[in-house]
């Protein structure tokens, strides 16, 4: 569904994106996990077209992302701080997405909205909600529009472990439904019944890109956070 | 696109500072066409008001404007929508917002007291000086992605086009003013939208005297239908021109 071919990204003198190389398909579920300043927000950046690539491209369904935007509305992005305008409330920041999307042509998804309860709190201004909230609502609004594929940025940082707990469901339906979903995290030991396939990328650079399974018969350990140490351990030596 | 012109706009209205300009231009304009008894005297007196007033409050509005709204436009980006059309939708709101808040603040008081040629000649360079300046500091906040230099730039480009600008030419005039410099000072006004705006009202005027032989040669030129004609090219060029490269550069932002 999406392919990324050597994409090149510098900041100034930072190297963020060297040459990297993806291929994701539908009805994966993919971990984009690395240390900080890995690359891996600019990666999905890039996938969104909000950072463009230096060079290398990416096609979404075979189409270049390049001079192309009707692709996005396939898919649904929770950024990593959600940031909106502060002097709209909760229902406003709603309503208007929906009306610029188009609710016409998708099915509303409002589960999580009703779930997390925002909607008794339509009436709260953007500016007065704690990051827990905030990111309801940016979880909210990546679901909301029953979007092909999930773009998650470090979706459980911040909420409690009811609505991790939450949010955990959902992905894990929204896989089943044959949805490709892109996660990137810090905490490994709640990728573990989510992810069918790692990524891990450092210093910009994919290391490697292998199914689960692969990664523990490779291995031979069974959590993910045991699996992926030994294989930071191995590069090292 | 509309829609997001639609947002914006909301979100501008809703603002203070752009009630506040409105009613301060309305009283300005009020109380000196109440002053002078003479209604095309009260003019000229609004005149340099207007040409100081406008391209400032213009300017740093807008440039504020955009920095502040960074996060919306960080979502919109994310969304399927075309940057180009964000960025010219943004354009359009700070653009109707502004010449709205000039028409209803100077626009309306010229019409009730001075509804002659000089005075439409003056609303329509009003109007076109807010819109200017909205394009050029939309170009300066694209530019600079720290927003305190960003405001300071679109500071000294105001200083630029009110003062100094007049500071160089005069200058130059008195430096070389053995050679005939009266035609070229034609070409020099189109540097500088706030001086063609000005020397637009002022041959309306009929002050035109004033400015001595370089007044005649303005006259010869701006007096004629064409000359007229060119100059409002201009003036929308210098629209035109900032909004073209700053969307070209906002195409290609990372944010």
């Amino acid at each position: 569904m999406i392919i990324a071919n050597n994409i090149t990204k510098r900041f100034g003198k930072l190297m963020a994106l060297d040459n990297v190389s993806v291929k994701c398909n539908k009805g994966e579920c993919i971990a984009l996990i690395g240390p900080n300043g890995s690359g891996k927000t600019t990666f999905i950046k890039c996938i969104l077209g909000m950072v463009v690539c230096d060079s290398g491209f990416i096609t979404f369904n075979g189409k270049n992302i390049l001079h192309d935007w009707k692709y996005r509305s396939l898919i649904g992005y929770m950024p990593q701080v959600g940031r909106y305008p502060e002097n709209m409330t909760i229902g406003q920041v709603l309503e208007m997405m929906k009306d610029i999307r188009g609710g016409d042509e998708h099915i509303l998804d409002d589960e999580l909205v009703n779930k997390f309860g925002l909607d008794t709190l339509l009436h709260k201004r953007m500016r007065t909600l704690s990051g827990g909230t905030r990111q309801k609502v940016s979880a909210s609004l990546a679901f909301l529009f029953n979007p092909d594929m999930l773009i998650l940025d470090e979706p459980t940082a911040g909420l409690d472990p009811l609505s991790s707990e939450m949010l955990k469901e959902k992905i894990i339906a929204e896989k089943k439904r044959g949805k490709l979903v892109l996660i990137s995290s810090h905490i490994l030991s709640e990728l573990d019944d989510l992810v069918t396939q790692v990524i891990y990328m450092q210093e910009g650079k994919v290391c490697f890109h292998k199914s689960i399974k692969d990664l523990r018969t490779d291995t031979g350990e069974e959590k993910l956070s045991k699996a992926i140490a030994h294989v930071i351990l191995k590069a090292a030596h | 696109m509309k829609k997001i012109i639609k947002y914006v706009i909301i979100d501008i209205l809703r603002n203070k500072i752009i009630v506040a300009y409105t009613l301060f231009l309305l009283v300005i304009s009020l109380s000196i066409f109440n002053l002078e008894d003479n209604s095309s005297k009260g003019l000229l007196s609004l005149l340099n008001i207007i040409l100081i007033i406008v391209p400032l409050v213009s300017m740093m509005f807008s440039a504020i404007y955009v920095y502040n709204s960074a996060e919306f436009l960080e979502l919109l980006v994310s969304q399927p929508l075309k940057r180009k059309w964000i960025w010219l939708s943004l354009f359009t709101g700070l653009a109707c917002s502004m010449g709205l808040a000039f028409f209803i603040g100077a626009g309306i008081p010229i019409l009730l007291y001075e509804a002659s040629p000089t005075g439409f000649m003056m609303l329509a360079t009003g109007l076109l000086l807010s819109v200017i300046f909205v394009s050029i500091a939309m170009l300066a906040a694209v530019m600079t992605r720290d927003k305190a230099k960003g405001i300071g730039v679109t500071i000294l480009l105001w200083l630029y086009f009110a003062l100094i600008f007049d500071g160089l030419v005069l200058f130059i005039l008195f430096q070389f003013a053995d050679y005939p410099l009266e035609k070229m000072m034609v070409g020099v006004s189109a540097l500088n939208p706030i001086d063609l705006g000005r020397i637009l009202i002022l041959l309306k005027l009929d002050v035109s005297a004033l400015m001595g032989y370089t007044g005649a040669v303005f006259k010869n030129f701006f007096g004629t239908q064409a000359g007229l004609v060119l100059a409002f090219l201009v003036l929308i060029l210098w629209i035109i021109l900032p909004v073209w490269i700053s969307v070209r550069r906002f195409g290609r932002k990372d944010l």
